[in-house]
């Protein structure tokens, strides 16, 4: 279940109202499309021949000339009317989507990096704050609100199915607010170029049920999990003494790295690499032994490790659930 | 007229030829690291103790003793501003600018002035940053990759003006007062 990222799938109000708009305009403009089609068939169909000369080419007395001159004026009023009106509904469709109620908001920060998400989820005490990547869970039925940031380059957050786009610029912070009201897995994109690994910087945002929400962030904001073989014991003293605690943190470890996304419930996570790879020992073996195949560009550095230590990592890895 | 239609033919070819010049100076590798078993040295015989010998650190940090630590970078740092940008942003990510600043020194020593304690050269460099000094520079061995190294020591070295100035950097992501590394002056020891 990797999500879809379809603007005609809604998952919740907002996106149901930007689809109507979508939809009054398709069928409001291919309507004026078909009737200009008519017009001009019809036109084509009555023109005068020259051919045969039967006809002249301007036949039109006075009379037929104010009744052209009707006809015009007519189908600019009714242009006007169109416009004016789809104009209506746009606005009315951006006020609704920021009328949103925000009364007890789910609050994330989203900070875009080179290539990858991370969310920051806010609350009281500070103590319950935690960090994870590139996938956003959500409660269904609860308004959130991101505050996004980017860390280095213009960035840009596009879920179609929860609503609509919004731009991510250094050094100025923007809001975001959207309720997800059916549950499920939807894709956003970073929808503006933001380098080699742009078209591989994808956020999911799964939608659950409130308790099954509440589950997940009591599980996150837990400590890792311990080891409980000697290999992943391993695994932990090859990862806090390599270079991955150089940029990655794992809560409760030495790990305290704040570069790269957090490690500490990596396994619970549905991708790698912002959505590059599926989560799996043989994937995690990859990406640590040669990311640029993977993501070419990325700041994940190659981790030279023997067999028996990359096992144990990989392990230990896949045991943070 | 024929003479002057040579000159515009040589002006052009010369125009053309002349961005190829900085051809290698944005140049990009990916490359595929070596496997740890394919490295000639100790590290893969019977001389370790025990399975635990080589995990603080990985095998990595093994590798690279005292003895290990190249004089010369190999090609493709010094002069490649893809590099020296890298190794700038690991200098933000390690967190050598906690003790350094901005080269001008804190708590550590001033990496933008003419005076090297352990020599200005890129093995120099590398081998502080490696195997750490008196005084409160931790050892970076194993931390780092080959690569990561020796972007770093081309970023310190562009600090004082020891590289190209075509190649080190010339703005810095973040607000910064001062010259960028590409403007700075070379320094030289024992001229001040």
């Amino acid at each position: 279940m990797n999500g879809l990222h379809d603007v005609l799938l809604s998952g919740g109000v907002q996106a149901d109202r930007v689809i109507d708009l979508w939809r009054l305009l398709l069928w409001v403009c291919s309507g004026v499309f078909g009737l200009v089609l008519v017009g001009l068939a019809w036109a084509l169909w009555r023109a005068p021949s020259v051919r045969n000369g039967s006809r002249p080419l301007h036949p039109d007395g006075p009379a037929r000339a104010r009744l052209l001159h009707w006809r015009i004026a007519l189908a600019t009023l009714v242009s006007t009317l169109l416009l004016v009106g789809l104009t209506a509904a746009s606005i009315a469709t951006g006020r609704a989507l920021a009328g949103l109620s925000l009364d007890g908001a789910l609050h994330v920060e989203v900070t875009a990096h080179q290539w990858w998400w991370e969310l920051r989820y806010e609350d009281d005490p500070p103590g319950a704050l935690f960090s994870t990547a590139n996938e956003l869970h959500v409660p269904v039925g609860r308004p959130v609100l991101l505050r996004l940031r980017s860390d280095d380059v213009i960035h840009s957050l596009w879920v179609p199915s929860l609503g609509g786009k919004r731009d991510l610029v250094p050094g100025h912070e923007v809001t975001f607010t959207f309720r997800a009201d059916r549950p499920g897995v939807y894709l956003g994109r970073c929808a503006e170029f933001c380098g080699l690994q742009h078209a591989a910087m994808s956020l999911q945002v799964v939608a659950h049920a409130p308790a099954e929400f509440d589950a997940w962030i009591a599980r996150q904001r837990e400590p890792a999990r311990a080891p409980t073989t000697a290999q992943r014991e391993r695994g932990r003293t090859v990862f806090s003494g390599a270079s991955c605690a150089m940029c990655h943190s794992i809560t409760g470890t030495d790990a305290g790295g704040r570069r790269a996304p957090d490690l500490t419930h990596v396994a619970s996570r549905r991708t790698i690499a912002a959505g590059a790879l599926p989560m799996g020992e043989e994937s995690l073996a990859h990406w640590i032994t040669d990311p640029q195949s993977v993501k070419p560009g990325t700041n994940m550095p190659p981790t030279v490790l023997t067999a028996e230590d990359l096992q144990a990592l990989v392990a230990y890895l896949g045991s943070l659930q | 007229m024929s003479s002057r239609c040579l000159d515009m033919t040589l002006c052009a070819a010369l125009l053309l030829a002349l961005p190829l010049a900085g051809c290698e100076r944005e140049m990009r590798r990916f490359d595929t690291p070596p496997k740890a078993t394919d490295r000639a040295g100790p590290q893969g015989a019977a001389l370790r103790p025990g399975p635990f010998a080589s995990a603080p650190g990985g095998p990595d940090a093994q590798a690279r003793s005292m003895s290990q630590v190249p004089r010369q970078p190999p090609p493709g740092y010094e002069e490649n501003a893809f590099a020296v940008a890298q190794g700038k942003r690991w200098y933000r990510w390690f967190n050598c600018n906690g003790c350094h600043a901005n080269g001008g020194g804190g708590m550590g020593p001033a990496l933008i002035d003419a005076t090297w304690r352990y020599g200005r050269q890129p093995g120099d460099i590398a081998e502080t940053i490696l195997q750490g000094r008196p005084n409160g520079m931790p050892s970076f061995a194993g931390r780092l990759n080959e690569e990561q190294l020796w972007q770093l020591t081309a970023y310190v070295r562009s600090m004082s003006g020891q590289l190209r100035a075509d190649v080190a950097p010339s703005r810095s992501d973040a607000l910064s007062a001062g010259e960028p590394e590409s403007r700075r002056e070379t320094q030289r020891p024992g001229r001040r």
